[in-house]
């Protein structure tokens, strides 16, 4: 069970999204888990599957040529053994069929050397010798007779073995030969030899005979690593091999090694039984592995492509998938903040519209009272302290007053949460949400331009929703100018469907690239202080509104918010 | 507008009188009611030349006063008086036929005013 849980856990790692990570940091881990992920069940099969083809279809393709390599040397090997087998028969035939008179008489020899040269190709010289090794009779182009063998290897080899094949030789005429030699044992236990030679010509023609293209080579060497026969690349007779031998198989062996030039090559070999040779059979691996490195290099190709590919979509794909997962985070979390802030405010607004209710009507009595006193006072001509009595009703109808603006306050934030559509007076709702910043334009000198449109007409809108988006550009035009600068805010009539509403200051403006993002969530230039949300929520409204919004601005010298607002209102948002 | 006669509806008695007590020595005939059945009654027995009425009264709202009066008396001009400054704004109140509403505590000359203009046989308004 551990085990399992350890192997468990880091891909149980990589499917979770961190959730006490926030910020960038969050989207980043995402992105790479999401990558690793992807990249490793695309990648993992492709890598795969690209080995597992590259090794089956190397090792099938080497069996395909390794085969008919190992097919040629056994039979060139063959061809090879049958040849020495015959030549060896024929002369341990001589040996059994002769007696020693007849082979030691020099003409019959010869007699006998002539029929075996007709009847036998390669055939050079044929010899008795005793069993002291002394050529007793020679038949054959050298003067041999007489010569002693007694303390020559091949000699003794004989005397054991009952027959001998010497290693390859040069001959008198610098011509690579071979000799055979068979024993024949009397019945008084005494015996002779039977000594012929035999050139290697039949060796050349066995090798030609394999076929070979111009870049292959073939040969025999000894045990020993001398050639027997002539290699095209590696060597004359009897040079020594620098392809080293080989260990001792029988059987047809492949190897692939570098050769002294340095080249790829495949050595197909097999060992003779009798003698002690070896045929090798070079062949370049360039040559016989050329359509495996092509498709090798197509095959390559394919994959790095594929890998570019998989590695360039599922990088895009990431971002995407997270960039999506973002956004709608960020949605989410301001959909929320929203809710939590329209909650607040309501529950805000109900016990604030109850409290100015409540406080009306009494206000109302004392304003009628104190109407009354001034009324009663206004008609009495001897009443004494008039004046000074006039002067405390007008501090009480003042003093009303101010509770008054109070309660409307309190009133109007109270609806503003509520969606509401009711007529109104754009200019008088204007001029109200301008009284939550009287006390900062008087405190920053600043002037306010209005130009209210005298016969503007009223309109059916949401009056706590477009107090907000003139409190957000008001903000926004006080936020953006010196101390002492202008505010000009202006109202017209459009057309007959709208109205217009124009908010400007005369600030620091905005360069195109801020103009550009100004109405996306999140973004501000109040660093540290903004939300950026202020003028998101401002496009929001008068779009729900069935309105339309638009900014112009140059840097240093200020911007514009025009508003148009429909007189009637946006049915089809209404139960939105 | 001497001897206009003018009904007053708020069910807070102070108001009321004290209101009308201010109406008189303006030279307005004014008579109260406390509640709309009162008011209805009133309306019935001694038809006045317009009525303020208060929206927000226990038992029949200011509402429901004003429906039946303008069953009964569609031209009798009527200008609507509310604590809750929503009960102004609705859109609604206009469509009952009232003439204006006002938002509590009121100013005497502005509802002098407002009475003047919906009495005026031109300034009908809907």
């Amino acid at each position: 069970m551990p085990s399992k849980k350890r192997f468990k856990r880091p891909f149980f790692y990589l499917l979770v999204i961190p959730e006490e990570v926030t910020g960038p940091r969050r989207y980043a881990i995402i992105r790479r888990n999401i990558l690793i992920l992807m990249l490793l069940i695309t990648l993992v099969p492709l890598v795969l599957m690209a080995a597992i083809n590259y090794h089956q279809y190397q090792s099938a393709l080497k069996a395909e040529i390794v085969n008919p390599l190992k097919i040629l040397v056994n039979k060139t090997k063959h061809s090879f053994e049958l040849f020495l087998t015959n030549r060896l028969a024929t002369v341990r035939f001589i040996a059994s069929a002769y007696t020693y008179s007849d082979l030691a008489d020099e003409p019959k020899l010869n007699k006998i050397f002539r029929v075996l040269r007709q009847e036998f190709e390669g055939f050079i010289d044929l010899g008795l010798i005793d069993a002291n090794g002394i050529q007793v009779s020679y038949a054959g182009p050298y003067d041999l007779k007489g010569r002693d063998y007694s303390d020559q290897v091949w000699f003794q080899q004989v005397k054991v073995n009952g027959i001998h094949i010497s290693d390859v030789f040069m001959g008198y005429r610098k011509h690579p030969h071979v000799a055979l030699a068979a024993q024949h044992l009397t019945d008084s236990g005494d015996f002779w030899v039977i000594r012929a030679t035999i050139d290697t010509r039949r060796f050349d023609q066995l090798i030609a005979s394999m076929g070979l293209d111009p870049g292959s080579d073939a040969f025999l060497l000894n045990r020993e690593g001398y050639f027997q026969t002539a290699s095209k690349f590696y060597g004359q007779v009897l040079d020594h091999c620098d392809l080293c031998v080989p260990t001792v198989s029988y059987e047809p062996t492949v190897l692939q090694r570098t050769d002294k030039r340095g080249q790829e090559v495949m050595v197909a070999y097999a060992f003779f039984n009798r003698p002690d040779f070896v045929l090798m059979l070079v062949k370049p691996v360039g040559t016989v592995l050329k359509a495996w490195y092509t498709l090798k290099s197509e095959l390559l190709l394919v994959f790095i492509a594929s890998v570019v590919l998989i590695v360039l979509v599922v990088l895009r794909l990431a971002h995407v998938l997270v960039s999506r997962l973002q956004t709608a985070d960020e949605k989410r979390e301001l959909a929320f903040q929203q809710i939590e802030h329209t909650q607040k405010l309501s529950s805000i607004g109900r016990l604030a519209a109850g409290v100015a209710h409540e406080i009306n009507n009494p206000l109302a009595v004392i304003n009628e009272k104190a109407g009354l006193m001034k009324d009663l006072i206004g008609i009495s001509s001897d009443f004494s302290n008039k004046d000074r009595f006039l002067n405390l009703i007008g501090a009480i109808a003042h003093s009303v007053d101010r509770c008054r603006t109070i309660t409307h306050r309190l009133l109007g934030f109270a609806r503003r949460m509520e969606v509401q559509i009711e007529v109104l007076d754009v200019n008088e709702l204007l001029q109200e949400t301008l009284g939550f910043l009287e006390k900062e334009a008087l405190h920053r000198n600043i002037k306010l331009n209005l130009n209210y449109a005298g016969d503007l007409p009223r309109i059916a809108s949401d009056r706590g929703q477009l107090q907000q988006v003139f409190l957000n550009l008001l903000n926004n035009g006080f936020d953006a100018i010196k101390d002492s600068g202008t505010i000009s805010i202006a109202t017209w009539e459009k057309d007959l469907d709208t109205i217009g509403v124009s908010i400007q200051d005369n600030g620091i403006g905005m360069s195109p690239e801020t103009l550009k993002h100004i109405f996306e969530p999140f973004y501000t230039t109040k660093k540290g202080t903004g939300t950026g949300l202020g003028l998101s929520i401002t496009y929001g409204i008068v779009k729900k509104l069935g309105g339309d919004i638009s900014v112009q601005s140059k840097l240093g010298q200020g911007t514009q918010f025009v508003v148009f607002l429909p007189k009637k209102a946006a049915k089809e948002n209404e139960g939105a | 507008m001497d001897n206009l006669k003018v009904l007053l509806v708020d069910d807070e008695l102070e108001f009321v009188s004290t209101l009308a007590e201010r109406l008189e020595m303006r030279n307005f005939v004014v008579s109260t009611a406390n509640n709309g059945e009162k008011a209805i009654e009133s309306v019935a027995a001694e038809p006045p030349d317009i009525v303020i009425l208060d929206i927000m009264m226990p038992g029949m709202s200011g509402l429901a006063v004003l429906k039946r009066i303008r069953e009964e008396r569609p031209n009798m001009p009527v200008i609507l008086l509310t604590g809750m400054g929503a009960g102004c704004a609705v859109a609604d109140g206009m469509d009952h036929g009232a003439f204006d509403c006002l938002t509590k505590p009121i100013n005497i000359e502005d509802l002098i005013d407002k009475i003047g203009k919906a009495v005026a046989p031109a300034g009908k308004r809907v």
